[in-house]
């Protein structure tokens, strides 16, 4: 690496002796990638590489789900299969896609890049964390030889404990494990973000996705074993006999739910603040601006996780709830919306007056705000429990989460991916297949989920292979743009394979930003930095006066 | 453009905006009929809630459309936007108006729960409106659901639900009242007092896979569909007897889930006769979707009618199987009232055998 990068200084203190051992440019090998390798980086890849696998298997899942549901009649696939789909659809979605991606895979690769750390603090234990999710998956497809877990990812008892109850263990002893290696992995991100910053970098000058990093840990690290717990008690009752939940018994089946949502919640903010983080890397870059309000948004992730394990109640509204608990559930669930709504006035505000680059990235990142505002606004509606008692378990909440989880993390991703993707392959993605990525993502996300919302208020439930017939237009829109979405990943999954081998070369910092990661080369060498660098300016100081030295970089 | 201009342009916009967001909110349509007591009061609890979504909405994608085109980088400019870090203010604004808009939907959403019969304390909402035996139908009923809707929500009715607090509270006494929470139940429209006089039909409920069944205690009669008569304050007793189920009718805006092992409870007054779908809305097997039935809210004098039918229905033992065995009085019985036929008119028993 070269040391053109004024921010980069070499240390007065003696260089830290690993940098004997640092091959200068020693490579990983294509190998590699499949073994027990401890590096961060090579760990953030494979989480990414099999989230995006697990991306095409759970969307698989959806299109078969969205052409039974083109006709009124079950007549595409078996009712039993079709909730195994359900199942195994969010399933796959939730823990083998958007989280490993986000944390695991942005998380382990950039949280050392962005806080001057040579790797994570516990290299094998990351390691170990991230080999937990394939026997997981494997499990997962294993399952589908006893008929696939049918109870939804929710698995409430008795359904789950009555209905393929070989397929619901194997379920859960995957889960158990996904849920295992996110605490390993969440332990590892809190220690390595406390002790592991170059001493040039206070927590308050951290990039914003170390603090969404911090929160998301945080929930994972409260939230998970409440969840093995009810998970455990529910294998209990289905291989040794127990009766946690069976009320005839002495078991009551609201206690699961209760277990359940106390993690599967806050699930949710585990999985849209990294993306939330993404947004605060990207935004910032190609609006050539300081991100607006950089202490709230910090705090507001924090805030977001401490709300937001005081809110499970809401999604038990109907359920065998205390009015009193109705009540508080949906007070706590509204205070939710406020440090959200800081964050995205932030983001609005880190626009307005920038000089706002096009990239495939920012239209992501734009394209999520303008999502994201909207399954905002149909969440505030669902915290009010005599509105959320009519459409409960219904379309609408299909077509809200979608908007925020769809519309959110997976547009996070892809603006992630398209901003990164230079650092992790030295190899720019063709500008122009992102843009026809973006335009076909964000039409066929409207046309598949917004119709949703209006089958729900109509009173169309959930999770079934068969409806009204009153509803079949509705249902058609949605299955054409399910369709397109299918299509929009084509031009994407060919763009990165074709430019990860033969995509234009890229220098160190192709955006001119100005966080650590870019300071390195372009991949990073083994350990990152052959000197460590010293931070000199804060994370989002563009415009300022030092800006004209500053992109001199390479 | 000056900032006098860019100023007025800027609230025309407002305006248009706050016009299109209350047109909006008020004429959606996005919701059903409204057959039920509290569908009105779940209804305008919604579109306040559109409103203010529409608004919001509105101001914020326009604010990111206006500065993706305004601020978007001129061509061949390489250099920084504006140095701008924050702006306290600002941010306390946008802060503090969401906290009193979710502050106030907050407040809102207990009065409607409240006025839809969700505390404990609160009375059936239909306990008010009571129509009169006599006169219900359609027309009533429209009117009725039209005076709910027009009645700003916990005016009138939390003043006498407050006197129905009062009134109730000390009618329980202590120990007993321990029992009466212990075996409370879930649900909207509870109460802790379970007069009779209270409600005019008790309809137990069962919910299995993949079917709804109702029982009616009082007439004998146990269908697979529900009928009630419009303006009469209604009782669901539900049970689930494998896997948890929901009942869910969306004319009535109500939802409760059926689980095993707990009885819960919707109380309600339909207020529209017609027929309305009864989904299960909680996942409870592969044939989830189709366990749907109908719900048909009848005019008095229909239901009176039903119940008729469905009775002699439900009690073919009233025809024996041994007729030999029984007089001509015992045998007919049953149709003395509806056919006029009884013992002594008959013919003579030589006749009979024609």
């Amino acid at each position: 690496m070269t040391q053109t990068n004024p921010r980069v200084i070499a240390q007065p203190t003696p260089p830290p002796p690993e940098i004997e051992e640092v091959p200068s440019y020693r490579m990983w090998k294509w190998y590699d990638y499949f073994t027990f390798n401890v590096d961060h980086k090579l760990i953030g890849i494979q989480y990414i590489v099999m989230g995006f696998i697990f991306y095409l298997v759970g969307g698989a899942m959806a299109i078969a789900m969205r052409t039974e549901l083109r006709t009124p009649d079950p007549d595409f696939v078996d009712p039993s299969l079709y909730n195994a789909l359900l199942t195994n659809h969010g399933t796959v979605m939730i823990f083998l896609w958007v989280i490993p991606t986000t944390i695991g895979g942005f998380g382990n690769y950039f949280i050392p890049l962005m806080i001057g750390a040579r790797d994570m603090a516990f290299p094998k234990l990351n390691a170990l964390a991230f080999w937990l999710n394939p026997p997981a998956a494997l499990l997962l497809a294993v399952s589908f030889i006893y008929g696939g877990a049918q109870a939804g990812w929710t698995s409430y008892p008795p359904l789950s404990e009555i209905t393929a109850p070989q397929a619901q263990v194997l379920w859960v002893a995957a889960l158990i494990l996904i849920g295992t290696s996110s605490i390993m992995g969440s332990l590892n991100f809190l220690v390595t973000i406390w002790k592991m910053r170059v001493p040039s970098l206070p927590l308050l000058k951290m990039p914003l996705f170390c603090w969404s990093i911090i929160a998301a840990a945080v929930i994972a690290l409260i939230g998970t074993p409440p969840l093995t717990i009810g998970l455990l008690l529910l294998t209990f009752d289905i291989l040794f006999g127990t009766s946690f939940y069976k009320p005839d018994a002495g078991g009551t089946v609201v206690l699961y739910q209760h277990l359940f949502w106390f993690y599967s919640h806050p699930a949710v903010y585990l999985m849209v603040l990294p993306v939330f983080g993404v947004m605060s890397e990207v935004i910032p870059v190609y609006a050539r601006k300081p991100i607006f309000g950089y202490t709230a948004i910090a705090y507001s992730s924090l805030a977001i996780s401490f709300v937001g394990l005081f809110v499970w109640v809401h999604h038990m509204f109907t359920s065998g709830t205390a009015p009193w608990m109705r009540m508080f559930f949906t007070v706590s669930t509204l205070l939710v919306a406020i440090p959200t709504g800081v964050k995205i006035f932030s983001w609005v505000a880190t626009l307005w007056q920038g000089k706002i680059r096009y990239t495939s990235a920012m239209l992501f990142a734009v394209g999520l705000l303008s999502m994201f505002v909207f399954g905002g606004i149909t969440g505030v509606t669902l915290a009010a429990v005599p509105f959320d008692l009519h459409v409960h378990d219904s379309y609408y909440i299909v077509g809200h989460f979608h908007y925020v989880l769809f519309g959110g993390s997976v547009f996070g991703i892809y603006a992630g991916v398209y901003h990164w993707f230079p650092k992790m392959t030295g190899r720019f993605l063709d500008e122009r297949l992102g843009k026809i990525h973006f335009v076909m993502t964000f039409f066929g996300t409207h046309l598949t989920f917004l119709p949703m919302h209006n089958l729900g208020l109509s009173g169309m439930p959930r999770r079934i292979a068969m409806y009204d017939p009153q509803f079949q237009a509705l249902n058609q829109l949605c299955t054409w743009g399910a369709y397109l979405l299918a299509l929009s990943i084509v031009p994407f999954y060919f763009n990165v394979i074709y430019s990860w081998i033969k995509g234009k070369r890229s220098s160190g910092n192709p955006w001119n930003a100005l966080t650590l990661e870019w300071t390195t080369d372009s991949p990073p060498m083994i350990e990152n930095w052959e000197v460590l660098p010293v931070v000199t300016t804060g994370p989002y100081d563009y415009g300022k006066d030092r800006q004209e030295e500053v992109r001199q970089t390479d | 453009m000056n900032r006098t201009t860019s100023l007025v342009l800027v609230i025309i916009a407002g305006i248009l905006g706050t016009i299109f967001s209350f047109w909006f909110g008020l004429n959606n349509h996005l919701l059903p009929e409204q057959a039920s007591m509290q569908a009105p009061l779940v209804d305008d609890l919604f579109n306040v809630m559109v409103v203010i979504g529409t608004a919001l909405f509105i101001l914020t994608e326009g604010l990111i459309v206006y500065s993706m085109i305004r601020f978007r980088q001129p061509p061949g400019d390489e250099t920084d936007g504006a140095d701008i870090e924050g702006n306290l203010p600002l941010e306390i604004v946008w802060t503090a108006i969401p906290a009193v808009i979710v502050i106030g939907i907050g407040v809102y959403s207990v009065e409607v729960y409240e006025d839809m019969g969700g505390l404990h304390l609160a009375s059936p909402p239909g306990h008010m409106h009571v129509q009169q035996p006599e006169s219900p139908g359609t027309e009533m009923a429209g009117m009725d659901s039209a005076a709910m809707a027009a009645m700003p929500p916990g005016s009138a009715m939390a003043a006498t639900m407050s006197a129905d607090m009062a009134k109730a509270a000390p009618v329980i006494p202590l120990p007993e009242a321990k029992e009466q929470i212990a075996s409370s139940y879930y649900g909207i429209g509870n109460r802790l007092s379970d007069e009779a006089d209270e409600i005019d039909l008790t309809v137990n409920v069962t919910g299995m896979q993949f079917a709804w069944l109702f029982e009616y205690p009082d007439l004998g009669i146990t269908v697979g569909e529900l009928h009630l008569p419009v303006g009469r304050r209604v009782r669901l007793q539900m049970k689930a007897v494998d896997v948890i189920h929901s009942f869910w009718v969306p004319q009535f805006r109500l939802k409760q889930d059926v689980i095993p092992g707990e009885e819960t409870r919707l109380q309600f007054v339909a207020t529209l006769p017609g027929t309305y779908p009864v989904f299960c809305a909680e996942l409870c097997g592969s044939y989830h979707g189709s366990m749907r039935t109908q719900t048909i809210v009848h005019s008095d004098e229909d239901y009176a009618e039903w119940v008729k039918t469905s009775q002699v229905a439900a009690k073919p033992s009233k025809v024996p199987m041994t007729v030999a065995q029984l007089s001509d009085e015992e045998y007919l019985a049953p149709y003395a009232q509806e056919i006029g036929l009884n013992a002594e008119t008959l013919p003579k028993p030589s006749t009979r055998s024609f």
